[in-house]
């Protein structure tokens, strides 16, 4: 049941956050590259792997806005393909993470016990590797390519969203409302879904945004270092790391794509941040209290 | 020796320890299960071309690998712990030795490039708290959020395109050793060291200025504020000597993830690293190198983590007795 009072929350939520002129054009910015992501292949101006040696290393002109590569490929198109690739494997493997990472850490927090001691100690462990390090070690294990790239980066995601979730479950779990609901015998699934889920959302959806942020910037590396994304399917990193060799002669092979990663991970940064502003109580205090003064 | 163990940094150190061992074991199981989880026979991945049955017979056997799984777990755990990581399916040496002859270069770009992100991130983070809310404050915040968002390896690109290859003031790439050659080390791990420093300070600063924010609200200042200290001894007597202990935590996670990370910077700067040889070896399927290697960064890790958690404790009494 909805109260008034969470309605009013939810209301100032949404002004606070519509408040702040950085997060709104950055998620305007966002919508606009998924959007373009989206539909890639019907606005791309032409085939990915079109190749026209003659017009190899073009600059950007009206034909080629952002230029030809070594094979004469047009950079536009290859970078609007490449982009949805890199969001699709985003979104599916922070998808992963944290449907597994969520569960893992809700009832971690909820049972607490031994079960609790084991979950969190296999957590550390995978905390005590570097991300990239673990994803390249799946990589290495499972071969490359899209699947994999999904896999490792769902993988190495998943300790963070079990913490962050455990975390806030812990301190739902001494709630009154809660307590009394146990009192009465509801079910534990009920519990879980209706009265802990709910209020550890907000943390969650704060870390998805700057996962998917991490999740892109990985995926590149993946890619650049020719353990991602396959050819003939474009991919961003893989894009900069062809250019490597041609970088003075044609700047832009290398600063188009890059430029598509920095503004996608900006993007989902700031909207990130903002989101925090609004549903971190604390930075919530804190923006309230300024407003006042 | 009573006295000893009930020392609250004592107590901290030894819980510390034991925890630390627990992950370490974790560790070792899951680099162990590295090599067995790959599908299919890796002794015959890792051939590929060069496979003969006598070639076979022997890389198998020289890497334990025919022995019953029980007995290998064993004997990984066992030979890891002595300094033992097996021989590299390429050329037969023995990893120990591989990856210590990587780890100099790879500590030296680690190290450049948190003493550049320290150089930049402590002024930089102290001087947009002092001036919250000002221009000053909001160019440096940008500033941070596109350091934090910018690919590593591209900055990497274009500043070798820029210093490098355009202005030819430093080298494209390679390495020089420091003792060997001081100079071209300098010359080498300037722009290396700047790829990775300046993603490292775009984070730090971030963490030196909330942490400089929050100690400047606390009631200590505002008593040193009121009893007529003059702004400059509250800012770096109370205010920035207190923020710079949980920028110490920062720094020791920094350097860590700076050690996890490099392999990117390390391919394209050439950078004979732990990185490049990570990079080599998932190339070559060479999986004892991968093993040790990641075995090695995630013990490093560990140990940076500890180190922090300790120095942490000694500083800041709150912490052990927490």
């Amino acid at each position: 049941m909805t109260t008034a009072a969470d309605t009013g929350t939810r209301v100032s939520s949404w002004r606070l956050l519509l408040g702040n002129p950085v997060t709104v054009v950055s998620a305007a910015i966002l919508l606009t590259i998924v959007v373009v992501a989206v539909t890639a292949n019907w606005i791309a101006p032409y085939g990915v792997n079109d190749v026209d040696v003659p017009n190899a290393l073009q600059p950007p002109t009206g034909t080629h806005w952002f230029g030809t590569d070594e094979l004469g490929r047009d950079v536009l198109s290859r970078v609007l393909v490449a982009t949805q690739a890199s969001l699709r494997v985003a979104v599916i493997s922070v998808a992963i993470a944290v449907v597994i990472g969520v569960t893992i850490g809700v009832v971690s927090g909820y049972r607490g016990g031994l079960l609790d001691t084991m979950l969190m100690r296999v957590v550390d462990v995978m905390f005590a590797f570097p991300v990239l390090l673990l994803a390249l070690a799946v990589v290495a294990v499972l071969g490359p390519g899209m699947t994999t790239t999904i896999l490792a980066i769902g993988i190495v995601y998943t300790p963070i969203f079990a913490r962050v979730s455990r975390a806030s479950t812990l301190s739902v779990r001494v709630e009154p409302y809660v307590s009394v609901s146990r009192t009465i015998g509801t079910a534990h699934a009920y519990i879980l879904g209706r009265h802990i889920l709910p209020n550890i959302a907000g943390p969650l959806v704060v870390q998805t945004s700057l996962s998917l942020a991490f999740a892109i910037l990985a995926e590149a590396a993946l890619s650049f270092l020719g353990l991602g994304i396959q050819p003939p399917q474009p991919s961003l990193g893989r894009m900069i790391f062809d250019s490597q060799g041609f970088v003075t002669m044609a700047w832009w092979m290398a600063v188009f794509p890059g430029a598509a990663i920095f503004v996608a991970v900006l993007a989902f940064n700031l909207v990130g941040d903002g989101l925090r502003d609004v549903l971190d109580p604390k930075q919530r205090t804190m923006i309230e209290a300024r407003r006042k003064q | 020796m009573t006295r000893l163990v009930t020392h609250p940094i004592a107590r901290f150190l030894a819980r510390r320890l034991l925890y630390s061992a627990v992950v370490l074991i974790g560790v070792l199981v899951v680099v162990f299960a590295l090599v067995h989880l790959v599908p299919g026979d890796p002794v015959r991945i890792a051939l590929g071309t060069r496979y003969t049955p006598q070639a076979y017979d022997a890389l198998r056997t020289a890497s334990g690998l025919d022995k019953p799984i029980v007995e290998q777990f064993f004997s990984y755990i066992g030979s890891a712990l002595t300094g033992d990581l097996g021989v590299s399916f390429r050329n037969g040496d023995p990893v120990t030795v591989i990856l210590l002859e990587r780890l100099p270069a790879t500590i030296s770009l680690a190290v450049a490039g948190i003493f550049l992100a320290l150089l930049i991130a402590v002024p930089a983070g102290i001087w947009a708290a002092l001036h919250e809310g000002r221009i000053s404050d909001a160019i440096i915040r940008v500033a941070s959020q596109f350091g934090v968002s910018i690919p590593d390896f591209w900055m990497g690109i274009l500043l070798i395109a820029l210093f490098a290859s355009t202005l030819g003031w430093l080298p494209t790439s390679g390495y020089q050793p420091l003792l060997d050659n001081p100079a071209g080390w300098l010359r080498h791990i300037v722009l290396p060291a700047l790829t990775v420093g300046l993603v490292a300070a775009a984070i730090m600063t971030r963490y030196v200025r909330s942490a400089v924010l929050e100690v400047a609200s606390m009631g200590y200042v505002r008593t040193a504020r009121s009893k007529g200290l003059t702004p400059r001894v509250v800012t770096f007597r109370h205010t920035v000597r207190n923020a710079l202990i949980p920028v110490l935590t920062i720094t020791g996670i920094q350097l860590a993830t700076i050690l996890g990370g490099v392999i990117v910077v390390e391919v394209v700067f050439a950078w004979p690293g732990l990185g490049r040889l990570v990079y080599n070896a998932v190339a070559a399927r060479d999986y004892p190198v991968i093993q040790g290697a990641v075995l090695l960064i995630a013990v490093l890790f560990l140990l940076i983590n500890l180190i922090v958690d300790l120095l942490y404790a000694v500083i800041d009494p709150r912490i052990r007795l927490s």
